[in-house]
């Protein structure tokens, strides 16, 4: 009697089991704590919030703990959880002139209005393993702290108060008309998350779809623009990390309540741009905002952010991948790839059995073909 | 996870009228792939999360589920998905087709006749027919729109031209009442006839591409196909090794590596249920065996 095909469901218990097993590891290590992951594990923490699309420290923390530190894992049980929360209103468009900023460079000016800051940056640092962290018991003395210790800020124009405005630098180009106006819409942008994708896409809708992007697919596309395929010569005019408040309108008040605020990178690029057939040469504009202190995802969404606009500037098609902008939208995300590419695991015994029986016939009919002409 | 935390049968009620208004227009117009804004689930993409999204959206308390995968109860995507709704929405569940009042289904129609009242709901991976055709979506909504079909019938006649015979054994197109081309998700072509004429409500969801489709009760849904070569649907040409049943569709085990085959129903239901009424294949027991 041939009983294999049964026991699916003690097979998922057991498992369970032992995957729950290998989360914990050795139980003689003490076991991670949630903050721990939250303090010690911020980037990991903010890549999961960007491309979860849920702005929350500890629930991402939380996930990347269950996840056994896998983030596309956490990535999908924080969209699993968001995806169940009621929309209760729409914030009004955050303010990045009036960030907060941790860290604020620009590549195209040496000096400018409210300031170079390093801020707390992996730039110049030298990549040594740094062998002190390994040491266990004693916590490192903070002047060997590398994040801080490899630079010291440099802030211009001495009496810069970093929660002061800060004006974006596309700002000064744009007085001299050299740059693009980039006028304030009002309409509300689509939501990709309420609504099937449609194609084509307007830029909001791409610039949602590409934030909360796989972090390394948007790296590889935007150095695919950089290498030939899609040229987007970008600078980066602009690139600031810090907090912003988020304001909601509450209509019994009447006006705009603070509830809270979010860390936000953003990256605004200058790019080259000799004129069109129906555009004057004029610099243009690449734009990233990204959740947390994302620095290479934001710069990689603005430069797949400009190389996605060659129609609206009447340039050429050349058939790069990050041209085409349903190649890009369709293939960013990644647990809609995951899922997909994983899913050929599963049993596919029904399909491959017809295909059997198919092949089986083929080369049957072909046989019997080759037999008669001998 | 605290299950309290959750709405019944997952979803937010907000979630499920969207989804029941895309079903509402995918029933007004049979075939035609409508748009949705579908959900992350708590399973991934490629697991069924339309199909789950679809039953989520269609369940109610007093339903009695079921849920197969390859047409059988057991498989671990079937057991994962019962349980997903036994935990989220508390729902009764049943492995006998007749007492299903709604069956969520990978890649098999079940063998035993539905009838009217009983909700089938196909996973979907790929909801476009066109698509290995054409793989831009922008275009196949445009040939769709167009009736514009000669390229799937030029496929087929390439396929006669090359292999004499049409090269699909699976997700084999069918048209849906004269009009929308329509791809019926992996069923084996075996279960293409039973699309026609069901008095069930057949509902296909397509979680990562967002669509969803339907066949309403009674609709005609012909495989395509030419004159002189007319759809034959197949199977292994063999009887259930289990139960006997030579009009079953089976799956092929190995035995041992000497060659040694057997041949069993897909649909385990179906089999069980014949070996419980006394059929006796090669080599079966009377009785279904005890699950340990």
């Amino acid at each position: 009697m041939y009983v294999a095909v049964k026991g699916g469901e003690r097979a998922i218990d057991n498992a369970h089991a032992w995957l729950a097993e290998e989360r914990r590891g050795d139980p003689s290590v003490p076991e991670l704590s949630v903050a721990q992951i939250r303090e010690q594990m911020k980037l990991a923490v903010n890549r999961v919030m960007a491309e979860g699309s849920l702005y929350d420290p500890d629930l991402a923390a939380l996930a990347i703990k269950q996840a056994r530190g896998d983030l596309i894992e956490a990535v999908f049980l924080i969209r699993a959880y968001r995806t169940t929360l009621p929309r209760l209103a729409s914030s009004r468009p955050v303010d990045t002139a009036a960030m907060a900023v941790d860290r604020r460079i620009s590549a195209t000016f040496k000096d400018l209005p409210g300031g170079q800051v390093l801020g707390p940056t992996f730039d110049y640092t030298h990549r040594l393993l740094d062998f002190t962290l390994m040491a266990e018991g004693e916590p490192p003395a903070a002047a060997a702290l590398p994040l801080v210790a490899a630079v010291s800020p440099q802030r211009d124009g001495g009496d810069c108060d970093p929660a002061s405005r800060v004006p974006h630098v596309t700002g000064f180009l744009n007085r001299d008309g050299l740059i693009e106006d980039a006028a304030p819409e009002d309409s509300p942008p689509p939501d990709l998350t309420r609504e099937p994708l449609e194609l084509p896409a307007g830029r909001p809708l791409r610039l949602q779809a590409i934030t909360r992007g796989d972090e390394g697919f948007i790296l590889s596309l935007a150095y695919s623009t950089q290498r030939g395929y899609g040229r987007t010569h970008a600078f980066v005019g602009e690139l600031r990390i810090g907090h912003v408040g988020v304001e909601v309108e509450i209509p019994e008040l009447g006006f705009a309540v603070e509830i809270g605020d979010v860390e936000l990178t953003e990256c605004e690029t200058v790019n080259q741009f000799k004129g069109s057939k129906t555009e004057p040469a004029q610099f243009t504009r690449g734009y990233g905002l990204v959740f947390g202190q994302s620095e290479r995802k934001s710069i990689a969404m603005s430069l797949v952010d400009r190389s996605l606009r060659w129609r609206e500037l009447g340039e050429d098609d050349t058939g790069a991948p990050a041209q085409d902008e349903e190649f890009v939208l369709y293939h960013c995300d990644n647990i809609q790839a995951t899922g997909f590419l994983e899913h050929i695991k599963l049993p596919h015994y029904v399909d491959f059995q017809s295909e059997l029986e198919l092949v089986r016939k083929l080369r049957a009919e072909a046989r019997a073909m080759k037999e008669a002409a001998e | 996870m605290t299950d309290q935390a959750y709405n019944f049968a997952y979803l937010d009620e907000q979630t499920k009228r969207m989804i029941r208004r895309a079903l509402l227009k995918a029933i007004a117009v049979p075939g035609y792939q409508v748009p949705f804004a579908s959900r992350e689930m708590p399973m991934p993409y490629g697991w069924g999360t339309g199909g789950v999204q679809v039953t989520a959206a269609c369940l109610t308390p007093e339903d009695r589920l079921k849920v197969i995968d390859q047409g059988a109860d057991d498989t671990t995507n079937a057991v994962s998905i019962r349980k997903f709704f036994q935990r989220t929405a508390g729902v009764a569940t049943t492995e006998h087709t007749p007492d299903a009042t709604v069956i969520q289904t990978r890649h098999r129609i079940p063998e035993t006749a539905l009838k009217a009242g009983q909700i089938l709901v196909y996973q979907v991976p790929i909801p476009e027919p066109l698509r290995f055709l054409e793989p831009r979506e922008s275009e196949t909504r445009k040939m769709h729109e167009l009736e514009d079909y000669g390229l799937m019938h030029v496929k087929l006649y390439e396929d006669i031209a090359r292999h004499g015979t049409i090269a699909t054994a699976y997700a084999y197109p069918v048209k849906v009442e004269g009009r929308y081309v329509m791809d019926p998700s992996p069923i084996p072509k075996f279960d293409n006839p039973k699309l026609s004429g069901n008095a069930a409500i057949q509902l296909f969801g397509a979680g990562r591409e967002q669509r969803i489709y339907a066949l309403p009760p009674w609709t005609e849904a012909v495989s395509l196909d030419f004159d002189d070569h007319p759809f034959q649907p197949s199977k292994a040409p063999h009887d259930c090794d289990l139960c006997g049943a030579a009009d079953s569709y089976l799956d092929e085990l190995i035995t041992d590596d000497l060659g040694g085959r057997m041949f069993v129903c897909s649909d385990t239901d179906f089999c069980a249920g014949r070996r419980a009424a006394g059929h006796i294949g090669r080599l079966g027991a009377a009785e279904p065996e005890v699950v340990p």
